[in-house]
C-alpha cells in the first residue's frame, strides 16, 4: 500500500521490529523453546535464573518455553478470526452498498441487530453453549466482528460508487463482479488494510481477555492470555510471572498500531476533496 | 512614483515554497496605493491566492514564506510577532474566499459572524459594529438589511452570502481586501450584480484590494492595474488597459486573444445530417417529488452540436441525466435512433449504452485512479468490441494519438496527469466505445482557460473526422458560441429559446436570454459602467 516515496519513520521502524520479531516466533516459537510447554521443571513461581530466563509459571514451568509455543494459538486464533471476519464483512458490505434498495436495508438491519448486543455478551454466550473448542472460538469471533467490518466496507463502497467513475463504469453495464473487484476494492484498500491491523489488534485482546475469563483457549495449551489469569496470583506476592504474557500482548498491540498508523499517514483525505 | 505614505502594501522579492521544497512564489514585488484594485491573473499554480494570503503575512497548508518584506500599513509582517500579524488581520487586511457557503459558520447567525471581528480585535463596540453592518449591507443592497443579518447562512441565496461574506471582510474597516476569485462560483447575471456593487461599495471607502481571478474579462471592470502570473513568477504588470490593449509578453498576448476570440461566433461545421438522432417529447423528470424538467421538447440531428445553456438551477445537468439513463423520465416519450430509449440504464441493451457517451466536468473523479490511462480506455474497447491482444492494443494507440497524447502515457496512473491530460482520457474512453451521441457535461468548466480552449478544438476536430452529435450541457455562453449550431436555453426547467446560435446570439427573442447573453463580461474597460446604466434606465 505504501507509495514508493513513502519515508520510514523511526515509529514505523519499531512497529515493523515488534511484528518481524512476533512473526519468527509466530513460525517458529516451539523450535526455539528451550523445554516443552508441559514439562514441569521446579519450583511454582521460581525467579528468572539462567536456566530459566523468565522464571516458571504458577506450575513450575519454564515462562519462555510456555510462551513461545503459546504464540502460535493466541496469534493464530486472532489471524483466522481476523481472516474470516473481513472475507464474510467486505464482500457483503460492497454488496449492500452497489445493491442499495431493499438488499441494503435487511442486510443492514440484521448486522445493526447483532451489533446491538455487546461482542461480549454474545461470544460468552455462543462459548458457553457449544463448548469452547479451537474452531467454535474462530468462527464465533469471526462472525461477530464481520458485522464491524461490513459497516466499514459498506461506507467505503458507498463513497466510492458515488464517485463519476463509478458511474462510468455502471452506465458502460458493467456486472457485479467488475464493479467489486476493479472499481470498488482497489480504491477502498488504504482504510481496509488499516482496519485489518486494527481489528487483529482488538481480536487478539478479545482472545486474550476471553482466555482470561477461561472460555478461549483451554489447558493445558498456552495463550498469552490465559497465561496473564494462571499467574495472577503472582501479583499479589509481587512476583513478574504474569507480567511476561501481559508484556508481550501489549508488544505486539503496539507494534500493528505503529505501522497501521504510518500506513494512514498523509490517506486521511476527506471523501470527496477534490470535488 | 507614489508616495510611500500613501502605500497601504508593499510586497518586496515575496518567495513562497511548499512543504516538499518546490517554490511557490518567486521573486514577486508589487504596491498597493490606498484605494488602488491589483488584478493577479494566472492558471491553476500560477502562485496567485499563495500571493494573495502571504499579503496576510500567511502560508497555506505548511507553506512557507522564505523570503522577501511585506509591508502592510507601515509595518513589516515578517519581522514583527505572530501575534502582531494576528492582530492586523482582519483590521487592516481581510480575505473574501470563493465559496462563501464554506466561509461561514452555518450553525451561526450571519450578524454574529459578521461583527464578531471588529469587537475581538476590539475596533469597534458591538454597537457600533452592528451600525457599520447595516450600512455595509445596504451599500451592498442586500435585501432587508435590518432582518437579514438574523438569518442562518443556508436560509439565504448564493449571491446574497457572497455579499454577505464582503460585508463580513469590510466589517473592521480594513485598508485591504484580498479578493480570490469572489465571484468565479456565481452565475453570470449574479455575477455582474455582485461585481458591480463590490466595486462601488468598494470606491466609497477607499478601500484597497488584490483581486484575484483567472477570468480577464472580469478583473478588466475592476482592477486599475493587473499584474499578469504564471509558474510563481510575474510575467508582465501594467495598468488595466495597457495590459489588455498592448500586452507585451508572448502569454499575455495568448490569453488576451483566447479570452478575445472567444466572443466571436462559431461558423459551425454544417455536417448535420437529417436524420434525427435524439428526440424528446414533452418529457417531465425530477427527484423525489421534486420537478426539475417540465414538458421538455427537443431534438437532436445525428452529426450536430447541441448546446443547452442556463444558470445553475435551470435544470440542463438533469436533461444530460436523463439522456444518459441516470435518471427515468416521470411523462413523456424519449426516442433515441429511430426506437424508444428506456428511461433507466439498467433496462437499456447493450447497444444503446454503448452509442451514447458521457464527459463530466471534473475529470479527477471521472477516471478511476488505480486503472492506468491504458487500462482505462482498454476497457470499453473491449467490452463493447470485443478487442483483444494487438488488435486492442493498435486501437489503443489510435486513440491515444487522436487525443494527442503519446503511447508512453498507457502505463501512467491518473496522478501523473495534469488536469487537461486527464480531460483528453476521459474523452478517449468515451471515443472508445464508437458513440453515436456523446454528452458534455460543463467539461470545460473546471480547467484553464487555454486549456479549455484545447479542449474544444479537440472536441471540434474529432466531430469532423468521426461524425459524432454532441449534446453539449454548459453555462458558459463563450464556449456555446464556438462550438455549437444549435442552443437551447432553460430555465428553471423549461425551454425558453431553441434556434440556431448564431441567431440566437443577433436577436435574441426570449428576455431571459436577453439579459443571460449581456451578462458575459466582455474584455473592454467600461462594459459594466455600459451594463449598469443600461440596467438603471
Amino acid at each position: 500500500m505504501a507509495g514508493p516515496d513513502r519515508q520510514l519513520t523511526l515509529t514505523s521502524w519499531i512497529g515493523l521490529a515488534l511484528i518481524a520479531f512476533n512473526l519468527v516466533i509466530f513460525l517458529a516459537g516451539p523450535l526455539l523453546a528451550p523445554y516443552g510447554q508441559e514439562e514441569t521443571m521446579g519450583a511454582p513461581f521460581a525467579a528468572p535464573s539462567a536456566e530459566h530466563l523468565l522464571g516458571l509459571d504458577q506450575n513450575g514451568r519454564d515462562m519462555l518455553s510456555r510462551m513461545l509455543y503459546g504464540a502460535q494459538l493466541s496469534i493464530g486464533v486472532s489471524l483466522l478470526a481476523v481472516g474470516l471476519s473481513f472475507s464474510i464483512g467486505v464482500p457483503l458490505g460492497v454488496v449492500a452498498a452497489i445493491r442499495g434498495g431493499a438488499t441494503d436495508i435487511v442486510m443492514s438491519r440484521i448486522v445493526d441487530a447483532i451489533m446491538s448486543v455487546p461482542v461480549l455478551i454474545s461470544a460468552l454466550v455462543v462459548l458457553q453453549a457449544l463448548g469452547s473448542s479451537l474452531p467454535v472460538l474462530i468462527i464465533t469471533i469471526g462472525l461477530l466482528d464481520s458485522t464491524r467490518v461490513f459497516r466499514l466496507s459498506r461506507i467505503l463502497a458507498q463513497g466510492i460508487n458515488a464517485m463519476e467513475y463509478a458511474e462510468v463504469a455502471r452506465l458502460r453495464g458493467e456486472g457485479l463482479v467488475w464493479m467489486i473487484r476493479k472499481e470498488i476494492l482497489p480504491n477502498a484498500m488504504p482504510p481496509l488494510v488499516a482496519e485489518f491491523g486494527l481489528r487483529f489488534c482488538f481480536t487478539f485482546l478479545f482472545v486474550a481477555g476471553l482466555s482470561y475469563l477461561g472460555l478461549g483457549v483451554q489447558p493445558p495449551f498456552a495463550d498469552w492470555g490465559g497465561m496473564v489469569r494462571d499467574n495472577q496470583q503472582g501479583i499479589l506476592y509481587g512476583l513478574y510471572a504474569p507480567l511476561f504474557p501481559a508484556a508481550a500482548i501489549a508488544l505486539l498491540t503496539i507494534g500493528v498500531n505503529l505501522v497501521v498508523d504510518w500506513l494512514l499517514a498523509g490517506r486521511t483525505n476527506v471523501q470527496g476533496e477534490n470535488r | 512614483m507614489t508616495d510611500v505614505a500613501d502605500r497601504v502594501l508593499s510586497i518586496r522579492d515575496l518567495r513562497v515554497v511548499a512543504p516538499n521544497g518546490s517554490v511557490l512564489v518567486d521573486g514577486i514585488s508589487l504596491d498597493l496605493r490606498r484605494g488602488e484594485v491589483l488584478g493577479l491573473i494566472g492558471e491553476s499554480g500560477a502562485g496567485k491566492s499563495t500571493i494573495g494570503l502571504a499579503a496576510m503575512g500567511y502560508g497555506r497548508g505548511g507553506c512557507r514564506i522564505s523570503g522577501g518584506q511585506i509591508t502592510l500599513t507601515g509595518t513589516e509582517l515578517r519581522q514583527s510577532g505572530k501575534a502582531t500579524r494576528e492582530a492586523m488581520r482582519g483590521v487592516h487586511i481581510a480575505y473574501v474566499a470563493q465559496s462563501a457557503a464554506a466561509a461561514f459558520d452555518p450553525s451561526m447567525r450571519l450578524d454574529r459572524q459578521i461583527i464578531e471581528a471588529p469587537v475581538q480585535h476590539g475596533v469597534m463596540t458591538a454597537t457600533e459594529a452592528r451600525a457599520w453592518m447595516l450600512e455595509l449591507f445596504r451599500a451592498l443592497q442586500l435585501p432587508n438589511p435590518e432582518t437579514f443579518g438574523l438569518r442562518y447562512p443556508h436560509q439565504v441565496s448564493g449571491g446574497q452570502l457572497q455579499r454577505a461574506m464582503m460585508a463580513m471582510a469590510m466589517s473592521a474597516k480594513p485598508d485591504v481586501l484580498v479578493l480570490d476569485e469572489p465571484t468565479t462560483a456565481l452565475d453570470v447575471t449574479t455575477q455582474i450584480e455582485v461585481l458591480a456593487l463590490l466595486r462601488d461599495t468598494m470606491r466609497r471607502y477607499g478601500t484597497s484590494a488584490l483581486y484575484i481571478t483567472h477570468d480577464l474579462a472580469v478583473v478588466a471592470q475592476i482592477a486599475d492595474r493587473l499584474m499578469v502570473l504564471r509558474h510563481g513568477k510575474e510575467v508582465e504588470t501594467g495598468t488595466t488597459g495597457e495590459v489588455l490593449q498592448a500586452p507585451t509578453a508572448e502569454y499575455t498576448r495568448r490569453l488576451v486573444a483566447e479570452r478575445a476570440g472567444s466572443l466571436r461566433p462559431s461558423h459551425g461545421s454544417h455536417k448535420a445530417s437529417e436524420e434525427t438522432l435524439l428526440s424528446l417529447d414533452g418529457v417531465s423528470a425530477g427527484y423525489s417529488g421534486l420537478r426539475i424538467l417540465n414538458e421538455v421538447s427537443l431534438s437532436l440531428q445525428r452529426g450536430e452540436t447541441l448546446a443547452v445553456v442556463g444558470e445553475s438551477g435551470s435544470g440542463k445537468s438533469t436533461l444530460a441525466r436523463l439522456v444518459a439513463g441516470l435518471l427515468s423520465p416521470a411523462s413523456g416519450r424519449v426516442t433515441f435512433a429511430g426506437r424508444a430509449l428506456e428511461g433507466s440504464y439498467r433496462k437499456r441493451g447493450i447497444a444503446d449504452l454503448k452509442a451514447i457517451q458521457m464527459i463530466y466536468q471534473l475529470p479527477d473523479v471521472a477516471l478511476n485512479p488505480r486503472q492506468t490511462v491504458g487500462e482505462t480506455i482498454s476497457r470499453p474497447l473491449s467490452f463493447y468490441r470485443g478487442l483483444k491482444g494487438t488488435a486492442l492494443q493498435a486501437e489503443l494507440h489510435r486513440l491515444l494519438s487522436l487525443i494527442g497524447l503519446p503511447d508512453e502515457f498507457a502505463e501512467r496512473l491518473p496522478d501523473a496527469l495534469s488536469g487537461g491530460q486527464k480531460q483528453r482520457v476521459c474523452i478517449a474512453r468515451a471515443l472508445a466505445a464508437e458513440p453515436d451521441l456523446l454528452i458534455c457535461d460543463e467539461v470545460t468548466s473546471a480547467l484553464d482557460p487555454l486549456i479549455a480552449e484545447d479542449i474544444l478544438n479537440l472536441l471540434r476536430r474529432l466531430q469532423d473526422e468521426l461524425g459524432i452529435t454532441y449534446l453539449f450541457i454548459t453555462h458558459d455562453l463563450s464556449v456555446v458560441r464556438r462550438l455549437a449550431e444549435r442552443t437551447v436555453v432553460m430555465q428553471k426547467g423549461r425551454i425558453v429559446e431553441d434556434r440556431p446560435t448564431a441567431e440566437l446570439f443577433q436577436t435574441p427573442q426570449a428576455a431571459y436570454t436577453r439579459t443571460l447573453l449581456e451578462s458575459v463580461p466582455e474584455l473592454r474597460q467600461d462594459w459594466l459602467d455600459d451594463i449598469m446604466a443600461r440596467r438603471a434606465r
